[in-house]
């Protein structure tokens, strides 16, 4: 079940206020650059190294800002990290208290069938694409939808409301183009 | 301590966004078309709601001022807000609601996170090139909020109370929220099974 958009609203924008009153703000997109460093880490171990001042990458962009984000992927046992793996519980217990999802909802949504059938093997390719453009975009923008336009607008930061314009100036077109039904 | 707090504020942010909507592709897509915009509201109640308390909070001197996190302002950021929307409306995921999304069960979005775990690591092997570009430097100042928040470490873009300025915006996103319409496209205003 959806939760009414007032109480929703006011939920998820005490869930906004309780990060950054108790630690930070929420953001999200750079915990897959992490990600990426662990898994290359892993691959190639001198992808990351420490230094007598902290850590640093054969990557340029792992090892920028002093090697914070190397430092986080050699310690993934850090805030951000853990935040994101707790959303995937959080999202998980919800779904499942209201019952969780139909088979054919969870191999492709209601509107990829609407506009394409059940297709789910072009869907999930639409997905891989998608979520390579969103990363890669996310990454150059410095944040996402959650660090960038909830989480900045929030901070009022100018940077927020950039994003939001360049955002939704794709998202609503690309949207209406494929998406005619549902 | 801040791994109990990671996991609290992280499985709440999970929850919620699943109970809103947000990790559901057909609701973003009802968004994104402009056909059923109660996840917009949502949205708006949220942010104004967070600004309200955030620089109510600080006024009070409730709330630490230093853990604002403001980022930087460059041209990037609207060519990757560009791309990441075309990209967001394709799969009906952003980063965080995708993560999510594989949480409730869905099975399209286990491929959205690997693309988008390739997306992030060719970003990281270009990234020297857009550094090159110029495209990544400061502009209007880079961590600059609107107004200037007195405590925190960003500059004002305007020389008015950041704080005041705050609530002030955070009032108009709830009444902004309240006023939308639940549909703006007009004619295809039917429901569909949200699941």
């Amino acid at each position: 079940m959806t939760l009414n958009w007032k109480l929703g609203g006011l939920l998820l924008g005490a869930v906004f206020f309780a990060a950054v009153l108790l630690v930070k703000p929420i953001g999200v997109s750079t915990q897959f650059v992490i990600l990426d460093g662990i898994i290359a880490d892993t691959v190639a171990t001198d992808f990351i190294t420490q230094t007598d001042e902290g850590y640093s990458s054969t990557n340029a962009y792992m090892a920028k800002s002093g090697g914070k984000y190397a430092k986080n992927a050699a310690n993934p046992l850090n805030y951000s990290f853990v935040f994101v793996l707790a959303m995937v519980g959080g999202a998980f217990l919800s779904s499942m208290l209201r019952g969780g999802l139909s088979k054919e909802e969870r191999s492709a949504p209601a509107i990829w069938r609407a506009n394409y059938g059940d297709t789910p093997w072009k869907r999930y390719a639409v997905a891989f694409l998608g979520g390579f453009v969103v990363l890669y975009g996310a990454r150059l923008a410095g944040g996402c939808t959650s660090g960038h336009m909830m989480s900045g607008m929030m901070q009022t930061s100018l940077s927020g409301y950039i994003f939001a314009a360049g955002a939704f100036l794709t998202a609503v077109p690309t949207a209406m183009l494929m998406y005619k039904e549902g | 301590m801040q791994i109990v707090l990671a996991i609290l504020i992280g499985a709440a942010f999970g929850f919620v966004l699943d109970r809103v909507g947000a990790t559901n592709p057909n609701v973003i897509g009802g968004m994104l078309t402009l056909r059923r915009l109660r996840l917009m509201k949502t949205i708006l109640l949220a942010i104004g709601t967070g600004s309200i308390l955030m620089f109510g909070g600080q006024m009070l001197g409730l709330v630490d001022v230093a853990h604002m996190s403001v980022k930087a302002s460059y041209i990037g950021v609207f060519i990757g807000g560009l791309l990441l929307g075309a990209g967001w409306a394709a799969s009906g995921y952003c980063p965080g609601t995708g993560v999510c999304a594989v949480g409730a069960g869905r099975k399209d979005a286990f491929f959205y996170i690997a693309g988008g775990l390739l997306g992030a690591a060719a970003y990281m092997a270009t990234y020297p090139a857009w550094k090159a570009s110029g495209l990544l430097d400061d502009i209007a100042g880079g961590k600059v909020t609107l107004g200037a928040v007195p405590g925190s470490e960003f500059d004002g873009l305007f020389a008015v109370s950041g704080d005041l300025l705050g609530i002030a915006l955070g009032l108009v996103f709830v009444l902004v929220a309240f006023v939308l319409p639940e549909n703006i496209s007009g004619a295809r205003a039917q429901e569909v099974p949200a699941e």
